[in-house]
């Protein structure tokens, strides 16, 4: 791919957008009667899947339980057909453990767990990759990005109180300009990329990960791309919460 | 075992000596440990020693079919194990989140960053039959191995883990290979000289640990610093100043100026690890060039591995007179003390090496019996006690004091081989006026009773 331009003289990228424009972004609210909360979001070709249980008690060893606090459980599984190559078992059983585990740290302090104590949350999130490609995906920021803002609309659909949206976005640097929002196309070739998830009222950093080599003076640009970027993806999501608690009152009549 | 859980003041002592700047190793704020690489008598097998923090690094090489839609380049892997002896909570099947944790940041680091041209790896390139691996014609990249094994747990196992993996490859020579058509020839050391990997650069970690919800903030966390903070800001840079991987944990949540004066510090602290590297390696090869003794047997003779060792920590004694009249001036002047502390009841007295002799006032003072003079604890001097003289403790004028050998009377029998109890509180007694001021009493007066 070494001769694809990711950024046109004109300032557009391979799939049309300007640098900071972010992908077509649609989710529903409540996919799945059976849990407590469900989402489903698509960003661009990027699709994620949330299920959120609880609070509920404590499955398994009550020792793991928390005085004043609730438990936050997340799991990652990444579908055998998520990534270009069908892998029966996913190597990538780290990436999914650490998935998880960057997920829960990110909810953790999200969600208001001292109203819960001694009791469990679970997050189940699963992404769905539309494109299939013959490389093999090693980036994962769009998918990370999809993931917490499907598990977001999740526990607010699950009713779970939060201090504010977490809403992510990845975003690269590309020719000195930087983008925000990379497809997977821009994701494949193997330049910065910066996965930010962030809580728009405080403007704090919930997770931070990035990867590949960026000059050092370039960090700051990249990272108001990335915050402006859930800025934005925090007022889709917002319509979108609204829209649906709108659908539920007319349904019960209120 | 589980680990032992942090006690609640220690916790508190800890982040109040962080809110007032002070570590409790001497260190400043953006201080790191001092780091001590050594080299083993094989190439590419070194040890990192971060404080006490210790991780063991090697490098090993073999060749290997490539992966399928990589035909081209070699393959890299990384490990990192938490050996039991690093820590007595490290046990088999409980690490697991730890080290996925640290396990993916290494290689991410490592890895994304490409500081290893892996195109150079590849010895024979193309779509050749890449089946059976017991077919020796199959074997056509190099796939080096990086171990890491963490040997002793002191804090910030990703930075000592981070310097050991670049050290260890930076010091590795692979065996040299040369490639006529069809055919591979692989050299023996002997044959020709091993050669070095192709690095681009060498990324650092450098960890940041929060404290008080982003407040406070300390590069290098030591084992106790980790277990009191919020979380942590791994920040992997190059000496270019290039970030190779940023990534926080932890739950903290962080500002945007936060990190970017925390990727600041980084470079500092990058471009100072990069020289000590830059020595060491140095160092080694000029020793080895020399065809002096290396390895880690003749560390062990320099006292470069070693825990005895005590570090002498600086301290700073140039105005430490001017601070110690200041306190004494300021002081309040002490109590009145009696230079003599040693008080006894009624039907004591002492003899002994260096104490006043008042065995002969023991009959008189029998006579006045004071119950308020009494209120003293008993001090027995342990001189009576070796030469077994036998004392009755008797605080009342009733029983008259009797001295014998026998057993079954009430009394305290000193004797070095038998020990009461009565002993045991007694020359506790010695030292503590106060706390047993009523036990002791309680005896007199059950023995008065009898």
């Amino acid at each position: 791919m070494a001769g694809l331009e990711l950024l046109s003289d004109q300032g557009y990228r391979v799939d049309g957008r300007r640098a900071g424009e972010l992908r077509k972004i649609q989710a529903r609210m409540g996919v799945f009667a059976q849990a407590d909360g469900s989402a489903y979001i698509e960003q661009g070709n990027t699709k994620a899947l949330a299920v959120v249980y609880g609070p509920h008690e404590i499955r398994g060893s009550r020792s793991r339980a928390l005085p004043d606090r609730a438990l936050v459980n997340c799991q990652y599984s990444s579908a055998t057909f998520s990534t270009g190559e069908r892998k029966r078992r996913p190597h990538g059983d780290r990436k999914s453990c650490e998935m998880g585990l960057q997920l829960r740290q990110t909810f953790e302090a999200a969600i208001l767990t001292q109203l819960h104590p001694r009791s469990q949350i679970d997050i189940y999130v699963q992404p769905l990759r539309g494109v299939v490609s013959l490389q093999v995906l090693q980036a994962d920021g769009g998918t990370y990005a999809a993931c917490v803002n499907a598990a977001t609309l999740a526990v607010l659909d699950a009713g779970i109180p939060m201090r504010d949206f977490v809403c992510a976005c990845s975003a690269g640097f590309v020719d000195g300009t930087a983008l925000a929002d990379l497809s997977h196309v821009e994701e494949a070739a193997g330049g910065p990329q910066l996965a930010l998830a962030l809580l728009p009222a405080s403007g704090q950093i919930a997770l931070l990960e990035m990867d590949a080599r960026l000059h050092e003076d370039h960090l700051e640009w990249v990272l108001e791309a990335a915050a402006q970027a859930a800025r934005d993806v925090h007022t889709l999501l917002d319509r979108v919460v609204r829209q649906h608690v709108h659908e539920a009152s007319i349904l019960l009549g209120d | 075992m589980k680990e032992t859980p942090l006690s609640n003041c220690e916790r508190r002592f800890l982040l109040r000596a962080i809110e007032e700047k002070k570590r409790l190793d001497g260190r400043q704020t953006y201080d790191y440990r001092n780091i001590k690489i050594s080299f083993g008598t094989d190439y590419g097998c070194c040890i990192v020693e971060l404080g006490k923090t210790r991780v063991l690094g090697q490098v090993s090489c073999e060749l290997v079919a490539p992966k399928l839609n990589r035909a081209t380049e070699g393959i890299l892997f990384f490990n990192l194990e938490l050996s039991q002896m690093a820590a007595p909570s490290f046990e088999p099947g409980r690490q697991s989140d730890l080290l996925v944790k640290l396990n993916r940041l290494l290689e991410r680091c490592l890895r994304n960053s490409k500081c290893i041209d892996t195109e150079s790896l590849c010895v024979v390139a193309g779509e050749k039959s890449r089946g059976l691996n017991s077919d020796p014609c199959a074997y056509q990249v190099w796939q080096i191995r990086v171990d890491l094994h963490l040997l002793n747990h002191d804090g910030n196992i990703i930075d000592a883990a981070s310097i050991a993996a670049i050290v260890a490859l930076c010091h590795f020579r692979r065996p040299d290979v040369s490639v006529q058509g069809e055919e591979v020839t692989l050299y023996t050391p002997e044959e020709r000289d091993p050669v070095a990997l192709s690095i681009h650069h060498m990324p650092i970690c450098v960890s940041f640990a929060f404290f008080q919800q982003g407040t406070y903030l300390l590069v290098d966390p030591n084992e106790r610093e980790e277990r009191v903070m919020d979380g942590l800001l791994v920040i992997a840079m190059n000496k270019h100043r290039e970030i190779c991987t940023i990534q926080s944990s932890g739950g903290i949540m962080l500002l945007k100026d936060q990190v970017l004066r925390c990727s600041k510090i980084a470079g500092v602290k990058v471009a100072e690890i990069t020289e000590l590297i830059q020595k060491a390696l140095e160092n080694d090869q000029k020793v080895r060039k020399e065809g002096g003794k290396f390895g880690f047997a003749e560390s062990i003779a320099n006292q470069r591995i070693t825990t005895f060792k005590m570090e002498k920590a600086p301290i700073d004694t140039s105005d430490v007179e001017e601070k110690a009249e200041e306190i004494i001036a300021e002081a309040e002047p002490p109590s009145e003390v009696v230079s003599k502390p040693v008080l006894w009841t009624s039907g004591t007295a002492q003899i002994g090496e260096g104490v006043e002799n008042s065995w002969g006032d023991l009959e008189d003072s029998e006579k006045d019996e004071d119950e308020g003079g009494s209120d003293e604890a008993v001090i027995l001097d342990k001189m009576k006690m070796d030469t077994g003289v036998e004392v009755s403790d008797i605080g009342s004028q009733d029983a008259p004091i009797v001295l014998s050998d026998s057993e079954e009377e009430e009394m305290i029998i000193l004797e070095p081989d038998k020990n009461p109890k009565k002993i045991s509180t007694q020359t506790s007694a010695k030292q503590e006026k106060a706390p047993i001021k009523k036990p002791v009493k309680r005896r007199k007066k059950k023995r008065t009773a009898n």
